[in-house]
């Protein structure tokens, strides 16, 4: 059915005004198409703004910044660039008519469109693993948030959600939170860590020793209990299976729940048009341009996988441009023949899929289990790269020559003992 | 001179207790309630069904029998007048032994009894016709197509905003201290903010009725809370079409799993009895959620992965002493009403209820309804962004461009709905601004992501509308307060 | 006295050990390059943190300005430029990278504009 409101046409629709997204929408117009970018927000950065660290950018522009400015910098090219971009835009539709014949709709207070695009880029990132999701129990009361809900209310708002802070998880989200907190005054009373080991950068996990706060290995909050507002925490401590330990109970007093239990990449529109999700990285499966199994229909940034750091994620938004490029020019991506990667041991999750080998690659990817004096293998073209360590928390990323990749039939990338 | 009424209670009774005597110009209807939104009590967290009628047996709870059957076919029409979200899908009761077809025949008998229409027993092939995802375990059905299901706090709403529309005042945040009652007549309704003045005294106060009764000297009954619990699964997770129940067994109804009406899978409810003096005891618990978790997996075999929930709740119904509704005009207290242990089928029954009240105020108490020149029964439900089509929202975004802003994303819910959600708790008398209120307006932060995304933003929305600091805004009223204070309140020190 | 920690100066995350003595450092074992090495000194001499934080701004499209130190600030001395920050109050227009104000020689950078 084709809605009777204005219509648009463009050569790529770029669904997202994060790094990821604002990335590929200023590459796709480098490149000479011409580019919308939509973003549900008031503003552009994604969730830059409110990511007030430092720690981005080492990679990309060569130099430590904070989150907004790190999106300033991408928006201003943006806007150098002329690219047209609408804020407060949300698509509710992706229709894909046939390859080169894709369909956005919007709406924004300025009205409800229909996009007509060859090509799509999604770039709408991630959302946040809720309490009930990681089956916390007890009263469902106020002073629960996820982190990044608790920084849109202190960063962007400004409003200070509670004084006595309890934090699930160690990545790090829960850890620069931790330091938010701390620093405006609040007391954090615990992180509280699944796992035996930190989920967060090392860099982050030095914010615990900077403020004394204590870290809960092996431990798990379980309920909440209080009376309008969280009184207290239920914690306890589980085996090496993660199983609970009877007994190992204990409460901890706090007024504030912080999650921070993960990220899950939001696709829900991409699996309405028949995108194939891959169900260890929760994002699509994609070849080496980033271009999911619906052609024309590309990925980048947190949608794609969850990464830990922007400089990839506006990185993959330009290579994702790039495929847009080549898919409009030659009426598709081409290959001879795709070569398959596989997870080896020790390898959780890792993109891209299928790899063309016309072209160099970067392959990302996070272990299992963290180990030390490790080798990155791909045993079917004998590379080899030494690790002195290695964690779930920090992605891999390994580049592939075209010409290695020619060579084989598939790919097993594995993280085992040197 | 009018006749002053107080109905005690903002819940599914209360309200359609209002709606039914905003009819009469001759009555001056007070609704006091002391939560700061209407149908937060017990109507909030159950099983939100129209129910058939044929599970109340006539000779133990008459009234329950009576009124189910009543109230079912008056949901039918209010739905329609109110414009209340609802769906008519129907129930099987499903039997997977031969033994539970004697239960499902007694089921059907009293059915009859009770006036209930359809009412058939299908087979195994119909059955799986009907609900081809059910457990292969099953071999029949009582097929009940008058079951339906509905909103029940959007019901609430809808129904005393028709209330106050027909002149219903509310006193909302209005918690009742005691009845005064002088020679064996009620005078009125002391509460923490003054004296409510009334002839009539009605006690829809849900788990504390009993409290309320005894402030008027009337001690013969008790309610105890029973909880049960739920769990509700994200969207993409296939539900049933129809609501389904294991066959009852003497001690429970059974857990039933359905779609509920805004599409989600929901499982539930056990049920665990608490001591009365546990009213406020809605904790979930792990032993409650395991219950219904093992008891949904018997009908539908195909839960989905447990971090496929979206929310978990836990709800308490009104027990009371002898199991039955007890709806009556007490006799050593003039104008006292009770309409309390509202249990279940207490959703399903409220509009029979409501006239069943007015029937007792003119037959037992004497008094004389004089029916209104006017009286409006109709009611516009909100705009729903996620209910226009694309033509539609550009068509509202005339009128106001906050339409076309989406607000949550994982529902679709617009800032435009969550101003005319706003404007509509000031119409009933909302005084503190909470997301909560603007959540069963517009079904904003009940999707995948639960909030994290949208909540801050109708945070601001409501702080701006009504006039407060951001962090006074609050989740569910007082004490439950979005922050404590701006971002350095701690570093200044007067948090 | 033996102070442990994990090197943030690059993802190879070295376990460093840093050995001190009467207040002079005296090993550092574990690092594999000359900056680990550095910035493990400087962690136990003198340690030094960027810090970042919102402030209130009147008139933008957003109730705050964020902004950071333009250098890194003596980790001790972190609180109470927290209490100087808490009495900041700004009016829009700021651009990002504008000074905002100054306390004890360091300049406080707003990182989003208002």
């Amino acid at each position: 059915m084709f809605p009777r409101i204005p219509m648009l046409s463009y050569d790529v629709v770029v669904i997202g005004g994060g790094p990821a997204g604002m990335a590929a929408a200023i590459r796709a117009k480098e490149l000479g198409l011409k580019v919308l970018l939509l973003d549900e927000n008031d503003y552009l950065g994604g969730i830059l703004p409110q990511c007030i660290h430092p720690g981005f950018g080492l990679h990309y522009y060569r130099e430590e910044l904070t989150g907004p400015e790190f999106a300033s910098r991408l928006a201003k090219r943006l806007v150098e660039l002329g690219v047209e971009y609408r804020t407060a835009a949300r698509v509710l539709e992706i229709k894909n008519y046939s390859d080169l014949e894709k369909v956005v709709i919007f709406t924004s207070p300025g009205g409800a469109y229909q996009v007509w695009a060859k090509a799509v880029i999604y770039a709408a990132g991630a959302r946040e693993r809720h309490a009930f999701e990681i089956g916390i129990v007890g009263d469902r009361v106020s002073g629960i948030y996820t982190a990044g809900e608790a920084q849109t209310l202190m960063d962007l708002y400004g409003i200070m959600p509670g004084k006595e802070i309890v934090i699930v998880g160690s990545g790090d989200v829960g850890l620069i939170m931790a330091r938010r907190f701390a620093l405006e005054g609040a007391k954090v009373k615990a992180v509280v860590e699944l796992m035996p080991y930190p989920g967060g950068l090392a860099r982050n996990v030095m914010i615990l020793r900077d403020f004394n706060i204590p870290l809960y290995l092996s431990h798990k909050v379980v309920e909440v209990r209080g009376k309008g507002r969280v009184e207290r925490v239920k914690v306890v401590k589980v085996d090496e299976n993660l199983n609970e330990i009877p007994g190992s109970e204990f409460w901890i007093e706090a007024d504030t729940l912080i999650i921070s239990a993960g990220l899950v990449p939001s696709v829900k529109k991409l699996k309405k048009i028949g995108v194939e999700i891959d169900p260890a990285t929760g994002g699509p499966v994609v070849n080496d341009r980033l271009e999911t199994s619906v052609p024309g229909i590309f990925v980048a940034g947190n949608s794609l996988l969850i990464n830990d750091l922007v400089d990839y994620v506006a990185e993959q938004g330009e290579l994702a441009a790039e495929g847009t490029k080549e898919f409009i020019e030659n009426g598709g991506i081409e290959s001879r023949k795709w070569v398959k990667v596989e997870k080896g041991e020790n390898v959780r999750l890792i993109a891209p899929h299928y790899l063309s080998g016309d072209r160099d690659v970067y392959l990302y990817l996070r272990v299992s289990k963290p180990m030390e004096d490790v080798e990155l293998r791909i045993p079917e073209i004998d590379k080899g790269m030494k690790l002195p360590v290695v964690k779930p928390a920090e992605m891999l990323r390994i580049k592939l020559k075209a010409e290695e990749i020619r060579k084989a039939e598939k790919l097993t990338v594995e993280v085992v003992k040197a | 001179m009018k006749t002053k009424v107080a109905i005690i209670g903002a819940g599914i009774s209360g309200a359609s207790i209002a709606r039914v005597l905003s009819r009469y110009e001759n009555l001056e209807v007070h609704l006091i309630e002391k939560a700061p939104d209407v149908g937060w009590g017990v109507s909030k967290a159950n099983t939100a069904l129209i129910h058939g009628g044929y599970d109340d047996d006539p000779e133990k709870y008459p009234t329950r029998a009576k009124l189910c059957i009543r109230g079912n076919r008056l949901w039918h029409q209010w739905v329609k007048e109110l414009e209340i979200p609802h769906v008519w899908n129907g129930a099987l009761i499903v039997a997977t032994k031969d033994e539970d077809f004697d239960e499902l025949e007694r089921l059907l008998e009293r059915g009859r009894k009770n006036g209930v229409p359809e009412m058939r027993i299908v087979d195994r092939d119909e059955l799986f016709h009907l609900e081809p995802n059910l457990t292969r375990e099953a071999i029949g059905a009582l097929w009940v197509p008058i079951v339906g299901q509905i909103g029940p706090i959007p019901a609430v709403i809808a129904i005393t905003e028709n209330a106050v529309a027909n002149g219903v005042k509310t006193h909302l945040e209005t918690e009742v201290t005691g009845i005064k009652v002088e020679n064996g007549e009620v005078k009125g309704v002391e509460t923490k903010d003054g004296f409510i003045e009334a002839d009539i005294v009605i006690n829809a106060a849900g788990l504390y009725a009993d409290r309320i009764a005894r402030m008027a000297g009337i001690d013969y009954f008790e309610i105890h809370p029973r909880k049960g619990e739920y769990w509700i699964f994200d969207d993409d997770v296939p539900g049933p079409k129809r609501v389904l129940f294991p066959t009852p067994t003497p001690i429970s109804k059974g857990i039933v799993v359905t779609t509920e009406i805004s599409g989600h899978l929901m499982i539930g409810p056990n049920a665990q009895d608490l001591p009365p003096e546990e009213k406020e005891n809605l904790a979930t618990t792990r032993e409650g959620l395991e219950q219904v978790w093992e008891g949904a997996k018997k009908l539908w075999p195909q839960l989905p992965p447990r971090n496929k929930v979206i929310r978990t709740f836990a709800g308490l119904r009104p027990e009371p002493t002898g199991g039955d509704f007890i709806i009556k005009a007490e006799e050593e207290v003039w104008g006292f009403i009770n309409v309390a242990g509202i249990r279940s089928p207490g959703l399903t029954s409220a509009p029979a209820i409501a006239y069943e009240v007015a029937e007792i105020i003119k037959r037992d108490l004497g008094i004389e309804l004089k029916e209104k020149e006017k009286w409006n029964p109709y009611r516009k439900e909100i705009s729903h962004f996620f209910t226009m089509t694309p033509e539609q929202v550009n068509e509202a975004i005339k009128k106001n461009p906050a339409y076309g802003k989406i607000v949550c994303r994982c529902n679709n819910v617009s800032e435009g709905d969550i101003l005319e959600a706003i404007e509509r708790m000031k119409f009933i008398g909302v005084k503190t601004p909470s997301v909560d209120s603007v959540k069963f307006r517009t079904k904003a932060t009940t999707g995948t992501c639960q909030g994290s995304f949208c909540r801050p933003k109708i945070v601001q929305l409501l702080a701006r509308e009504y006039g407060v600091e951001p962090w006074k805004v609050t989740l569910k009223g007082k004490g439950s307060e979005i922050g404590i204070g701006d971002v350095k309140v701690l570093l200044r020190g007067d948090a | 006295m033996i102070y442990r920690f994990t090197c943030i100066v690059c993802p190879l995350g070295c376990s460093i050990e840093v050995e001190v003595e009467n207040g002079k450092v005296k090993e550092v074992k574990g690092c594999r390059c000359p900056r680990g090495k550095e910035w493990a000194v400087q962690e136990v001499t003198n340690p030094k943190r960027v810090v970042m934080s919102v402030v209130p701004v009147e008139g933008g499209a957003l109730p705050t300005v964020s902004v950071k130190t333009a250098e890194p600030v003596p980790k001790e001395k972190i609180p109470e430029l927290m209490k100087f920050l808490a009495k900041l109050r700004l009016k829009a227009p700021v651009k990002v990278g504008e000074t905002v104000a100054e306390w004890k020689g360091i300049k406080i950078v707003a990182t989003r504009g208002a």
